[in-house]
């Protein structure tokens, strides 16, 4: 079975997957390799990395040096296709008009979603993230605890391949002997942050990314995580070597031919598909689910982007895995006479508590690194070292008058230049000729750059509803964004930027620019790092949740949301590793209620 | 581009852009006989990614072979040939800036605006200074001019005038001029190619910065 038109689509299947992306892309692995048979409506058009990713291109064959633009927000070579925070014929809409208090929503209409674009950070929540409200009083437990989680980021661990260490930290989770592959050397740029660092007892760790430093063990890893189904262990194994370590040049977010990294189009969905239990539909646009007389769900209803026609598909199951704004969004739509505000919507708690990651910035230049001896610094491209939240004790104090932390992500500059100047005009001065080459010589590589990703508490200004004029191309309703951040997250970044000033001199560089020491200036606006979660939060019971610790609606039980909609929380650890592992753990459950007979 | 965005861009932009991206035709307003008619649209929001482009393939190439003579002593005298590597015009920046120029984009028709005025204003500029048009300049004059124009220090309109245009100039050339493997040479860089195994810095950088490595090979 493969990807299909949606004229051929089937009378019915076991269970029907709204997204392709890191959650959709998890639960048709897990269920496919279970025999579960499954359809996967994708609203972008399909996409093969193989073959369309710009490996190696440099800015000089490039339009606009592979600079930005309205049609590419990060760059030509962004593998995103027909997305960014804008999409052409699908608006959204803000509550108020400051851009402070708005939310830039990123969509990516393409198979494998934003999985194809992503920083490849994989970072397991640890057992105070799951826990938070115990722990300070303020946002939501999760219903689920770090060790029930821990298994299945072990299996998407072993699955996907993560380079990175153990290191030892407070609440930064070990994974099981033998799960890490191998972390890159560190580059100047980390092992000056290092060294830095240490002076102001700040730790700089190898981070944990999802980009294979070696071979996946293909004889062992499939038989551990499918034990007794010798025909997944089979196609895994297969898929496992269809994939080539990483060869060290061109960057990530390009996505990658030779799949080295985690792609959601060359990791989960190649093997789902050789099972042949899994058909696909591009360009397949999710409006409503819909309901029988028992009120479960009995399927979608969708748009066909290529004819514009309204089609139908039927399952005993229906996953949600379409992104946090996308999936409330479709929950919101779907009406009926049992659901008048929505569907699983009985709390009026969908749409609620979104929540983004806190960010800030800022760059130093070290005079140390000037001049340097040229070398290959590409590395795995994005980090190679990060900081770990290092305040856990303090903050409980209540000593640094914020609540949560942030991991610091840090970015050398060695890069391959071209398209934007390597070297700011603030260092050039008003040189030119064989000086200004002198100076490009000596400046270029001597920057570092550091990057606060931080913990966003949920609270009630920041949610999505359905706005009740604007629809999109196709007539379907769009989001209206309301969003503010609260003092935690303001503080956090002057913190941040506090942080970084002292770092940067620690290395013996000066601060680029200004430190920016009022939040409101700092914060980057909301949707900034695209990691939109919540809105269909889980919980112990279903007067104050939406879905179970299954990520089960309370109010439908044959509708799962299998994205990032159904978090408790957003802690500083990024969140795809997590949307896989709680979306395999989801789709266990559906496996052992259909064993069950519930569905 | 959002709607607070494109308030904030000078109307010809707004317009350029609104007309791109509905795929209206949009005669430039400015457009003299020796400027061509800029494309207003783009590269879309799918382009084929996978592929070496030349310049001028999404978009014609508006700038005249006046003002390309004009850019190319500009920007061969900002990065002119010496023993870091060759001249900018050898390297096709003048082609690069032709085609930022000529791109439909709310940044680019910004500077396509800055720079054609600029050009203008050069060729005034010089007419007062040297009783010449810029391209008839020596090469000393040349250089005479680049140095006010980076340094600001009269206070004529022109030279004021001309500031946001030559550092623009500066950082597109830059951009184009090390974006070639000659200008990756020039500056130092290595890399874009596959590598068997990533070694980190070599022994003597790290010895010049008093570092050590600490992922070793047992690292897990």
């Amino acid at each position: 079975m493969p990807i299909i038109n949606a004229d051929e689509v089937k009378d019915e299947y076991d269970v029907a997957i709204i997204g392709s992306g890191a959650g959709g892309g998890q639960m048709a692995y897990t269920l496919t390799m279970a025999g579960v048979n499954c359809v996967m409506l994708e609203a972008g058009r399909d996409y093969q990395p193989a073959a369309e990713t710009p490996m190696f291109n440099t800015a000089d064959n490039s339009p606009l040096g592979g600079t930005s633009t309205p049609d590419k927000p990060l760059g030509f070579w962004d593998s995103t296709i027909d997305g960014g925070w804008q999409v052409p014929g699908e608006p959204y809409t803000q509550a108020s008009s400051d851009p402070r208090d708005q939310y830039r929503w990123w969509r990516s209409r393409m198979m494998g979603g934003r999985t194809n674009h992503w920083g490849r950070i994989s970072l397991r929540n640890g057992p105070y993230d799951f826990k938070s409200y115990t722990r300070d009083g303020l946002g939501f437990d999760w219903p689920i605890t770090y060790d029930e989680v821990a298994p299945y980021y072990t299996k998407v661990e072993k699955l996907i391949g993560v380079f990175g260490t153990n290191e030892g930290l407070e609440n930064i989770p070990h994974s099981p002997k033998g799960v890490l592959l191998p972390p890159p050397k560190g580059r100047v740029g980390d092992l000056m942050a290092q060294k830095g660092g240490k002076k102001l007892g700040i730790p700089v760790v190898p981070i944990h990314r999802a980009i294979l430093t070696k071979q996946l063990d293909y004889d062992r890893i499939p038989k551990e995580l499918h034990p007794d189904n010798p025909k997944a262990q089979k196609i895994v194994s297969r898929a496992m070597q269809g994939r080539a370590p990483c060869f060290w040049a061109t960057p990530c977010g390009r996505g990658c031919s030779i799949a080295a990294n985690y792609q959601s189009t060359t990791v989960h969905l190649p093997p789902a598909l050789m099972t042949g239990l899994l058909d696909i539909v591009p360009n397949a646009h999710a409006r409503e689910i819909e309901l029988n007389d028992e009120g479960l769900a009995k399927g979608v209803l969708f748009i066909d982007k290529t004819t514009g026609q309204e089609k139908r598909v039927k399952a005993r199951v229906v996953v949600l895995a379409a992104s946090s704004g996308e999936s409330v969004r479709i929950l919101l739509n779907s009406k009926s006479n049992l659901f008048p505000d929505g569907l699983a919507n009985s709390t009026g708690l969908v749409g609620k508590y979104i929540m983004d990651t806190v960010g800030t910035s800022l760059r130093g230049q070290i005079p140390a690194l000037e001049n340097l001896k040229p070398h290959n610094d590409d590395g795995a491209s994005g980090s190679h070292f990060y900081i770990p939240w290092w305040l856990y004790k303090k903050q409980l104090k209540g000593d640094l008058g914020f609540a949560r932390g942030y991991h610091v992500e840090i970015g050398g500059t060695r890069k391959m230049p071209g398209g934007n100047s390597p070297v700011s005009n603030s260092y050039l001065g008003s040189h030119f000729g064989t000086k200004l080459k002198e100076d490009a010589r000596r400046y270029y590589g001597s920057f570092i750059g550091f990057a606060c990703r931080g913990e966003m508490i949920p609270n009630e200004n920041s949610y999505a509803e359905i706005d009740k004029e604007v629809k999109d191309r196709w007539g379907v309703p769009v989001l209206k964004w309301h969003w503010k951040w609260s003092d935690h997250e303001l503080k956090m970044t002057e913190h941040a930027q506090k942080t970084f000033k002292e770092l940067i001199e620690a290395m013996g560089g000066t601060v680029h620019g200004k430190v920016k020491t009022s939040g409101r200036d700092a914060i980057s606006p909301g949707g900034s790092h695209k990691h939109e979660v919540g809105g269909a939060k889980m919980g112990m019971n279903s007067k104050t949740s939406v879905c179970n610790k299954h990520s089960q609606t309370w109010d439908v039980k044959n509708l799962y949301l299998s994205d990032a909609s159904a978090f408790a929380s957003n802690c500083d650890k990024n969140p795809t590793l997590t949307i896989m592992a709680l979306s395999w753990r989801a789709a266990d459950h559906i496996i052992q209620s259909f064993r069950r007979g519930d569905f | 581009m959002r709607e607070s965005d494109l308030n904030r861009l000078p109307r010809k932009a707004v317009l350029s852009f609104i007309a791109s991206s509905t795929t209206i035709p949009f005669l430039d307003a400015k457009s003299t006989e020796d400027e061509a008619v800029a494309s207003t649209v783009g590269y879309g929001t799918d382009p084929v990614l996978n592929k070496n482009y030349q310049r001028g393939d999404f978009w014609p190439l508006i700038l005249s072979k006046y003002q390309r003579s004009m850019i190319e002593r500009l920007v061969d005298t900002i990065l002119p040939a010496d023993d870091f590597g060759p001249a900018a015009s050898d390297l096709r920046v003048v082609d690069y800036i032709d085609e930022w120029v000529s791109a439909p984009y709310p940044k680019q028709v910004q500077h396509r605006e800055l720079i054609l005025d600029g050009l203008k204003i050069l060729d005034r500029y010089t007419n007062n200074e040297f009783k010449k048009k810029f391209l008839n300049l020596s090469q000393a004059q040349v250089v005479q001019t680049c140095t006010e124009l980076f340094l600001q220090r009269k206070k004529k309109s022109e030279v004021k005038d001309l500031k946001n245009f030559i550092y623009t100039i500066r950082d597109l050339s830059m951009g184009a001029y090390y974006a070639t493997p000659e200008g990756w040479k020039a500056i130092g860089y290595v890399g874009n190619v596959p590598l068997a195994r990533f070694d980190g810095p070599p022994k003597e950088v790290l010895d010049e910065l008093g570092l050590k490595q600490t992922v070793n090979d047992t690292h897990h």
